[in-house]
């Protein structure tokens, strides 16, 4: 009777925990946030929307005002170099996806009044896709995209 | 302790162009050595840049960043002889701090 009664406990008590687990993992991408200033759920993301999500947006609008300066065609996926700028006023952010990488969020600016909305950087690419580049300015979110052919993948092993 | 970066920062008009070199692995987690054991994911996750105490870039990186990464960016209101000063953090807790002097 005992033993039946502890494996019971044991058993509700370990789905608590698992619980918590899942909840603090998917339901609460703040804290993580807020501990080491590394937007962890918003580099777990797989598309522009959830990526816009995790950074506290809404929805992001497709504007002519962001200009992304790359190759066509890049030759090695590993190394793909890339130029993101954006005219938009009061820009305080800069984001690089790619949309067909494993996860979709490369890397994220913050642009300081002062610094200029220009920065460049070199990604890995799994195959060819779409970059997307992702602007917040005075709140809002603002992306355009261009597509990028990849002859050898960056994430083979 | 990893290698040193590389900074380059120079007057480029009224503003100061920096351009990074960081020696890093950027390890992505995805891939698996010879027997199919996965390589864990060991990459930069946070890079600041600052200026007279004042931060003039930071940034968040995922695994998707290429291995030794390279950053480039411009600021404004330095002079030649101003220092500019970087830090890296990477997923393990590594960090490194280089500084420059614009030229």
């Amino acid at each position: 009777m005992d033993t039946s009664r502890r494996q019971v406990l044991k058993g509700t008590g370990g789905m608590a925990v698992m619980g918590l687990a899942v909840a603090a993992g998917l339901f609460k991408p703040g804290s993580a946030w807020a501990q080491d200033g590394w937007n962890k759920a918003a580099f777990a993301t797989k598309s522009l929307n959830d990526t816009v999500k995790a950074m506290g947006g809404g929805s992001a609008m497709e504007s002519k005002d962001i200009q992304i300066n790359s190759p066509d065609i890049a030759e090695n996926g590993a190394v793909v170099p890339f130029t993101i700028s954006s005219k938009i006023p009061k820009t305080e952010q800069v984001a690089l996806l790619v949309e067909k990488n494993p996860n979709a969020l490369a890397a994220s600016f913050n642009i300081p009044a002062g610094t200029e909305p220009w920065v460049n950087t070199r990604v890995k690419m799994g195959q060819t896709s779409n970059i997307i580049a992702l602007v917040k300015a005075d709140g809002k979110f603002y992306y355009t995209t261009k597509e990028v052919k990849v002859t050898l993948g960056g994430c083979g092993g | 302790m990893a290698d040193p970066m590389k900074i380059r920062a120079a007057m480029a008009g009224d503003k100061v162009e920096v351009r990074v070199l960081m020696s890093h692995e950027m390890e992505t987690g995805q891939r698996k050595d010879k027997k199919g054991v996965p390589i864990p994911a060991w990459f930069i996750q946070n890079v600041t840049a600052t200026h007279n105490g004042k931060t003039v870039l930071s940034a968040e990186w995922g695994p998707a960043v290429s291995k030794n990464p390279f950053l480039s960016f411009r600021f404004s209101g330095g002079k030649p002889g101003d220092k500019v000063i970087i830090t890296w953090t990477d997923n393990k807790g590594d960090k490194r701090t280089d500084e420059a002097t614009i030229g």
